[in-house]
């Protein structure tokens, strides 16, 4: 099975975010970047798969400048045969997207995956655009893969329940919570990860389709009012002088 | 639990001055021990129970002799690699770094410097990946800071040695396989020896009732006319260099993992102190508190550069043992003072496991002694300094 992950450079979950100056942009001083948590549940079940299967390959991918290559040699590390960079400033999901289905296209690949969104911007909407671009049948929000014949048998997450899915291949997925469990890279990983093939493509030239003109931290919340279960009076009067009752 | 998160100082940007890989290999060893030690390590430590349980994840990670060569298959790493890995775990525990720190330089370190081609294969991958554990017998119950003292002895009987003597304070001893064992033989010259758990008049007798390093398993070796095969003899160290070439290794490992120790009680203590109200101000406005959480982030920021200048000399095969002394006596008197200080900043919250500092203090009074005490690597870098030997 020849798998391409598409992975996305995000800040630690962690991270106390800011944004720079022109508000265009996170401010990534002392800022950690991660793998998209929920692109390393893809980025798992694909080596999971080489492993048990004893062939094939997984690529990772992501689209960015230098920067992100400690996150695809962290890839690697993990378990990915190959890694590589479009390099773009990813600007907006189509644009990024097209990034995506440009590379893959004409390579074989029977599975792409990417996780359900990136952390960062919460954008859900790269991997429905590749499969789209590719014209390719798509599953969102995979808990589980497996393998019939040459069918993919996938369960996504819907209310109350799972949905239980067959598709032809090539698939694309994204992942979520469920597909496979996080792995740390162990010492030999890291040490080999240095040897495997990091190429950096150059990205289409393109405009992108959507601008961010600003970017706004929510407003501070405003100080809790405690008042205790016997003064309901005094919550009615607070509530009467704020004019919202 | 408390819900503090670890925001580890790093004041002078050393991070600058790692590889990509080394921040890899830290990054990795860290993810762990948050998920897999953190959570839990308080509740073992109370329990004085050892997590042996960890024993396999840690070998596929490759925290067993790490700085060791892959034919052995071991990872390859350099020194400042193995350092960061000493220092995560330790962030965690020094009980559970020591089990790794005694595995990889202790016993894997000996066989890999003074074994025969023979032992290296027989033993290394097996102890790389946690399949076979082992500990190291030099101390013995009369012979502490003097090692050439030693009275465990083997005599010569043909295809075998029989051994007879005891070593106490030995990490490991209770669960380990095999022990690499430091005695003298009949011209009263040390060698090592493998001796193997099975072993007619071989026992591992616990020490219980400890106060530190809870989460660890220590005990003796006693040997009782224990029969061990000459090929269990590593062939390439003679004399107290062989124990004492281990020691650098291991005390390396633990200049490093002091700071990890350290961050963790001042990152503690940070938080706390930022969150912590007292008449009307957090503490940390008031500047007692300020002086003691200043002097820790200097003590640190000039351990880590201690030992990532330490690191680089022994990745050049420079390091001397004083060197290592030096950075072993200064790393860990600066976490032990630290975890002190820390102590007193959460006041009553610091004696309560909810808090990792006690814990941190109580492992260090350990760490303080063993391995070269704390008084004794002062002489060693007296006696280096002036050419005299103050303790002989």
């Amino acid at each position: 099975m020849k798998s391409l992950v598409c992975i996305s450079h995000v800040p630690d979950t962690t991270t106390k975010i800011k944004y720079d100056a022109a508000g265009k942009g996170l401010d990534k001083t002392g800022v950690t970047f991660v793998i998209n948590p929920y692109d390393e549940f893809g980025l798992v079940r694909a080596i999971e798969i080489k492993e048990k299967t004893g062939s094939g390959d997984v690529t990772v991918l992501c689209v960015g400048g230098p920067e992100v290559e400690p996150t695809l040699r962290k890839a690697l590390a993990i378990g990915a045969d190959n890694a590589a960079r479009v390099d773009m400033d990813p600007t907006d999901s189509r644009s990024v997207a097209e990034q995506i289905a440009a590379y893959a296209k004409g390579k074989g690949f029977d599975l792409i995956f990417a996780g359900k969104e990136s952390i960062d911007s919460n954008g859900s909407a790269v991997p429905g655009m590749v499969a789209e671009l590719l014209d390719l049948p798509f599953i969102s929000l995979a808990t589980s893969l497996e393998f019939e014949g040459d069918k993919a048998k996938v369960s996504r997450e819907i209310d109350g329940g799972y949905e239980k899915l067959e598709s032809s291949l090539p698939l694309v997925l994204s992942c979520q919570k469920g597909m496979a469990e996080w792995r740390i890279p162990n010492m030999r990983g890291i040490m080999m990860a240095r040897t495997k093939p990091l190429e950096v493509v150059a990205g289409h030239p393109m405009d992108a389709y959507v601008l961010t003109k600003k970017l706004e931290l929510p407003s501070a919340k405003a100080g809790c009012i405690y008042v205790e279960p016997e003064n309901a009076a005094q919550l009615v009067d607070m509530l009467h002088d704020k004019g919202l009752i | 639990m408390s819900t503090y998160t670890y925001n580890p100082p790093d004041y002078y940007n050393l991070d600058d001055l790692l590889t990509e890989e080394h921040k890899l290999i830290r990054d990795a060893v860290r993810d762990w021990v948050n998920r897999r030690v953190s959570p839990f390590i308080e509740e073992w430590a109370q329990n004085n129970h050892c997590p042996t349980h960890l024993i396999p994840e840690i070998g596929e990670l490759g925290l067993f002799g790490p700085q060791l060569p892959r034919e052995y298959g071991c990872p390859g790493l350099d020194q400042i690699a193995y350092g960061v890995i000493m220092q995560e775990i330790e962030r965690a525990d020094s009980g559970l770094r020591s089990m790794i720190s005694v595995q990889g330089s202790l016993v894997m370190y000996p066989i890999y410097a003074y074994g025969s081609e023979e032992q290296k294969h027989k033993y290394l991958p097996k102890l790389a990946k946690g399949e076979l554990m082992g500990c190291f017998g030099l101390t013995e119950p009369d012979f502490g800071s003097n090692p050439a003292g030693m009275i465990s002895r083997f005599v010569d009987m043909g295809d075998y040695v029989v051994l007879n003597g005891a070593k106490t304070w030995i990490s490991n001893s209770p669960f380990a396989d095999i022990a690499v064992v430091w005695a003298k033989n009949e011209a009263g010259r040390i060698q090592g020896l493998i001796v193997e758990r099975g072993m007619e008049g071989f026992t591992t007798p616990e020490i219980k009732n400890k106060w530190s390093l809870r989460a660890s398993a220590t005990g003796e070796l006693v040997f009782d006319n224990v029969k061990v095969p000459k090929e269990n003899i590593l062939p390439n160290a003679i004399g107290l260099k062989g124990p004492l070439g281990c020691l650098d290794s291991a005390r390396y490992g633990i200049s490093w993992g002091a700071i990890g120790a350290a961050m963790d009680c001042y990152n503690t203590a940070l938080q706390y102190a930022k969150e912590r109200i007292q008449f009307d101000k957090p503490i940390a406005s008031y500047q007692i508190q300020q002086k003691k959480l200043a002097e820790m982030v200097t003590e640190i920021t000039k351990a880590q550069l201690l030992t990532y200048r330490l690191g680089q000399l022994k990745d050049q095969g420079k390091a001397t043992t004083a060197q290592i002394s030096m950075a072993k006596r200064n790393n860990v008197d600066m976490a032990l003072k630290i975890g002190r200080e820390a102590r007193q900043i959460l006041g009553g919250m610091g004696i309560t496991g909810e808090y990792p500092i006690m814990r941190h203090m109580a492992n260090l009074e350990s760490v303080v002694t063993y391995e070269g005490t704390h008084d004794i690597h002062l002489l060693i870098t007296g006696m280096d300094i002036t050419g005299i030997s103050a303790f002989r």
